[in-house]
């Protein structure tokens, strides 16, 4: 066991640095600018794409999520780590996830892309950064009084695989592109930047399998450092973070500063406000929306829903106006992450009544 | 002996639950868990407080035996 945990680290380091690498190479392959993966932005392209939003700028199926979850699936099944589980306040967890996503599209991205933002010279990701740890903190002290959803259960094998199930279908609609999936035209956003769909799958699958094995989670980093003084998960979000930075210079990706950054905003208070919700909801949910993805294709099912939550989320962001452009936040959109602290503070309150142990 | 019984719980739940039981200072913990995250977690945290950790599989749960 010692020896096991003695390589952790090497190994977290190992693939954050590979994680960093493949998500500058995505760019490069065609995906939009400091968006190598951005879990956020890619469910909500492909809820655009499925017709559940129409802003036509952000439409089409990310095979990169695709593979996140077959990823993280088939190496659970090898490993024999696939574990059908749920009924840990689903609907709790749905409300979360939209909210969730409601912040990250207030920062205009996940806390994935926020590192990928940082390494591509985009100093608007601070603000983000320093909000995503502020939000982090809050959840932190709810976890101190005793926050819990309660237990999971076991469930029946096709319960817990019928996520990934869900996820080949969707990617079979994006090879056979039938007329009512909707596609951003070329030259018409960010939905049409992408690189092909093999590069993206692949993608996807090594960065699910690497993120299976060694339980990466961007908002557990900076949680478990605070709680326990375990640094094992921030070094992996550090390895992204300079690998990403690296592979940004070699190619000319690095481009440092506030104003003009691709996919981006320069509202500060707005950029942290957003990523503060976000690191509180991902608290709460007990991951960040890629460990979501890696979980639900583990089998976990109230992952699974925390991930239509972000899909719901993501709809709801597009289809009341709430989601951030390049010109900056929308006051629908600052409402509505003003009301999602509301809802995840009542959420944690209720759910941190201390029982002694 | 002091039992935690942790399972169905994802974490960081299973170590905040073991971090507290061992705040209590007994000799010996069982801590039950059933995913191997948490058995992961655990058996980091505790070792790293300065315990010994044993590990039995009970059919889906994993027994951890915690020791000073």
């Amino acid at each position: 066991m010692n020896e096991k945990m003695k390589k952790e680290t090497p190994l977290i380091i190992a693939a954050g640095v590979i994680i960093g690498i493949i998500a500058v190479a995505l760019v490069y392959f065609g995906n939009p600018a400091n968006m190598g993966f951005c879990i956020a932005c890619f469910l909500r392209d492909t809820t655009g794409a499925l017709g559940f939003h129409s802003a036509a700028a952000v439409q089409y199926i990310r095979p990169e999520i695709v593979g996140l979850v077959l990823g993280a699936c088939i190496l659970s099944l090898v490993n024999k780590e696939f574990k059908p589980r749920g009924g840990s306040a689903p609907v709790t967890r749905f409300i979360i996830g939209a909210f969730v996503m409601i912040g990250c599209l207030m920062f205009l991205g996940c806390p994935f892309r926020m590192i990928l933002r940082l390494a591509g010279g985009d100093f608007n990701a601070l603000f983000g950064i320093i909000g995503f740890a502020a939000g982090i903190l809050l959840g932190v002290v709810f976890l101190k009084r005793g926050y819990t959803l309660k237990r999971s259960y076991k469930m029946q094998p096709v319960e817990g695989g019928l996520f990934p199930v869900v996820w080949v279908a969707v990617l079979v609609l994006l090879v056979a592109a039938p007329v009512f999936i909707h596609f951003t035209e070329p030259e018409g956003g960010p939905g049409a930047k992408h690189a092909a769909i093999a590069i993206s799958l692949i993608a996807g699958l090594v960065v699910g399998a690497l993120a299976q094995k060694t339980r990466l989670c961007m908002v557990g980093g900076i949680r478990d450092a605070v709680l326990f003084r375990e640094w094992k998960l921030l070094f992996g979000f550090l390895a992204i973070l300079v690998a990403a930075f690296v592979g940004n210079l070699i190619l000319g990706y690095f481009h440092p500063g506030f104003a003009g950054q691709p996919i981006a905003h320069t509202d500060g208070l707005w950029n942290a406000l957003g990523m503060a919700l976000a690191g509180f909801g991902c608290v709460l949910l007990g991951g960040c929306p890629l460990r979501q993805l890696v979980l639900a294709g583990e089998g976990n099912t109230d992952s699974a829903i925390t991930v239509f939550g972000l899909m719901a989320g993501a709809a709801i962001a597009h289809n009341f106006g709430l989601a951030s452009s390049g010109e900056g936040p929308t006051a629908n959109g600052k409402i509505a992450v003003i009301i999602g602290f509301a809802v995840l503070a009542v959420i944690a309150v209720i759910n941190s009544r201390r029982k002694e142990a | 002996m002091k039992t935690v019984d942790a399972r169905g719980l994802s974490c960081p739940e299973p170590v905040i639950m073991t971090k507290n039981a061992l705040a209590g200072k007994e000799s010996s913990y069982t801590i039950l868990v059933d995913n191997v995250t948490a058995k992961e977690n655990v058996t980091r945290f505790a070792t790293h407080q300065g315990y010994q950790v044993s590990c039995k599989e009970d059919g889906e749960d994993f027994v951890l035996t915690v020791r000073k």
